[in-house]
């Protein structure tokens, strides 16, 4: 018995040895590329066993009120920060495109889960509550010879703020201007119609299980839960297929003209292969950061994410960064003080 | 030998100073650990009272008659909300409480021991299942029942409504069974022995002698209806609109506060949520001080009698 805890305690102390010797980052933010980021957070430990970097998905917007209370080391968020947030920030953070990913308009019609075509006009009526039949002349003129049904469009969007919604009503706000006027972009808008679910998987669960629904997810949720998903025109007046060689076809427009703090919109993007609900989704690192080894492994992090790390995103259906966009981003790390 | 007594008596009166100052030690850590709710719950009111300056300054009590929920152009209102939770309490209670009252007399009055330890076992086990089990439940069997029943979407008020009542029925259920089985035996003998049926003596003997009880459990369930977020966010439909309609979306003050709280950037948008979670507090303090009033009213007047 005593020989077993003795044991037992040293097996703790061999536990807590390398524990200590850890250093430990933690971040908070999006939920969207969650799965990218766990995956690289465990990549870049296994190569740095001293190095145990902890990512909570709480969503953009907590993200970026930590990072601000300082209660963690850095922040992730799907939309960039906007003037007032940085004017007011203490430790103005950098913003680092990490991957890239499209929303996409999802649907539940029975007995025709096929490929459909979505003009924008469409889209923006649909979601202004004005499009409400699913044979309405603005959709039945972009699919000709597809026996659309006459019955309502049950239309679903998130319930919960969300990054996704950011991407979907800032593109809606591009596109129509009576809904930039009406509703605006945001990560949680005043619907104008439809009900609201929680999380992409609750949007893809409910149309999956409503007839005639029609919502918007993130390209990975109608992959997995084999949903049918729209073609949308884009800018250049072509129906583009959301996939990753269109989502990267949309930041190639954006890579040539980078800001240099990379807060950059590629929805609707110029482009005639670009899907057009494509963005980026940022790190937010602060631009001073006190605790030197904090900074190093920061700094670190974020070079080998930029080389190694974007080979891990396509098998995990994100785009990755184009190589300009790379390039540009190597040259802002270094500013990191 | 003559002083052995004596220091018995010492040591003895030592031993029973030792209790008494045991006794006031354990009155004095008990007091603390006491007022430790009275101070929780001040903390909790100034929290959210300081969190939602920023909403209350600029709203003011128009806040709770407003019906726009805008968190892009900073317009917020909570009388959607409001109405979703009470409506939703409300119907929950009007289900529930009749159902879980008749189980209750029929597992104390009506049922054979055994039968009656069972299905208690089996309802407080239902009380003790996760709030999202019930939602997927509403989810996955409710919502298509709804829509083949006419409801557009399949989930809403009422849909949520049927899901809460199913959630607090456990409650009423275990609750009221305990009170009414606490009812003395000698009661329901008199009423016999006046000639009473075994109904006339349960309806008019022993459920209003264990009324308190009952009571008690209702207002107990209705605190967890007022309270349920997950469970109901995943039936409701999370729209912040007053629908004539009982079968169409609606939103509730736990459920909005769930979804929007992590991705409110805007400060004024975090202050209303905040606000919300204010309002909430009131709202169930008022609904408890009804409950408080309703018990002593019924208490007086059956003293009276």
């Amino acid at each position: 018995m005593r020989r077993h805890s003795m044991k037992l305690v040293l097996c703790l102390f061999a536990l807590l040895v390398p524990l200590s010797a850890q250093t430990l980052v933690n971040g908070a933010g999006a939920t969207f590329p969650y799965p990218i980021y766990s995956k690289w957070f465990d990549e870049y430990h296994k190569l740095h066993p001293d190095v145990q970097i902890n990512y909570q998905s709480i969503g953009s917007g907590g993200g970026i009120r930590q990072l601000e209370s300082g209660t963690v080391d850095f922040g992730a968020s799907d939309q960039p920060m906007n003037e007032e947030q940085l004017a007011k920030s203490k430790n103005k953070p950098l913003h680092f495109p990490t991957v890239m990913g499209a929303v996409v308009a999802t649907y539940n019609l029975p007995g025709l889960n096929r490929e459909l075509n979505f003009t924008p006009e469409a889209l923006a009526g649909i979601f202004l509550g004005k499009v409400k039949k699913w044979n309405d002349a603005a959709l039945k003129s972009a699919n000709p010879g597809v026996p659309l049904p006459a019955n309502d469009i049950m239309l679903v969007h998130r319930s919960d703020g969300s990054g996704t919604s950011f991407i979907w009503t800032d593109y809606l706000s591009k596109i129509s201007p009576e809904w930039k006027s009406q509703v605006g972009p945001g990560a949680a808008v005043n619907w104008p119609a439809g009900l609201g679910a929680k999380g992409n998987e609750g949007v893809a669960g409910m149309v999956k299980q409503t007839p005639y629904s029609l919502g918007y997810v993130e390209l990975i949720y109608a992959l997995q839960n084999k949903m049918p998903y729209a073609r949308v025109r884009n800018a250049a007046g072509k129906f583009v297929k959301p996939d990753l060689a269109s989502v990267t076809a949309a930041a190639a427009g954006a890579a040539s003209n980078m800001p240099d703090d990379f807060r950059v919109s590629i929805t609707n993007a110029p482009g005639k292969d670009a899907y057009p609900v494509s963005s980026f989704t940022w790190l937010l690192i602060p631009g001073q950061i006190q605790d030197g080894a904090k900074k190093k492994i920061l700094v670190d992090f974020v070079r080998w994410m930029l080389g190694p790390g974007q080979k891990m995103a396509e098998p995990l259906s994100y785009a990755p960064l184009p190589q300009l966009v790379v390039a540009k981003e190597l040259k802002a790390i270094a500013t990191v003080q | 030998m003559a002083a052995e007594p004596v220091r018995e008596a010492s040591r003895a009166r030592g031993f029973f100073g030792r209790l008494r100052a045991g006794d006031q030690a354990a009155t004095l850590i008990t007091a603390t650990f006491a007022s430790s709710v009275l101070v929780l719950t001040a903390l909790l009111v100034y929290e959210l009272f300081h969190g939602s300056a920023l909403s209350r300054d600029k709203f003011g009590w128009a806040f709770l008659f407003t019906k726009i929920w805008d968190p892009v152009a900073g317009e917020f209102g909570a009388l959607p909300f409001i109405y979703g939770t009470l409506a939703t309490s409300a119907l929950a209670l009007a289900m529930a409480v009749p159902l879980g009252l008749g189980a209750a007399v029929f597992l104390s009055e009506l049922a054979p021991p055994r039968i009656s330890d069972a299905l208690t076992f089996v309802i407080e086990l239902l009380a003790a299942v996760p709030s999202v089990i019930y939602g997927l439940l509403g989810v996955f069997i409710l919502v298509p029942l709804m829509r083949q029943a006419g409801a557009p979407y399949g989930v809403g008020v009422f849909t949520a409504s049927v899901v809460l009542a199913v959630m607090i029925l456990p409650f009423i259920v275990s609750i009221s069974r305990e009170a009414l089985l606490a009812v003395p035996r000698e009661q329901r003998e008199a009423a016999l022995a006046l000639g009473a049926t075994h109904w006339e003596s349960t309806w008019q003997v022993v459920i209003p002698f264990a009324r308190l009880g009952i009571i008690g459990s209702v207002f107990l369930a209705l605190a967890r209806a007022l309270g349920e977020t997950m469970a109901v966010t995943m039936v409701i439909g999370n729209d912040p609109k007053i629908h004539a309609s009982l079968l169409a979306p609606g939103y509730t003050i736990a459920a909005v506060i769930a979804n929007e709280f992590t991705e409110a950037t805007a400060d004024l948008h975090l202050s209303a949520l905040i606000e919300l979670g204010l309002v909430l507090f009131f709202l169930t303090m008022l609904l408890n001080g009804i409950a408080r009033l309703l018990i002593l009213s019924t208490t007086r007047r059956g003293t009276a009698q």
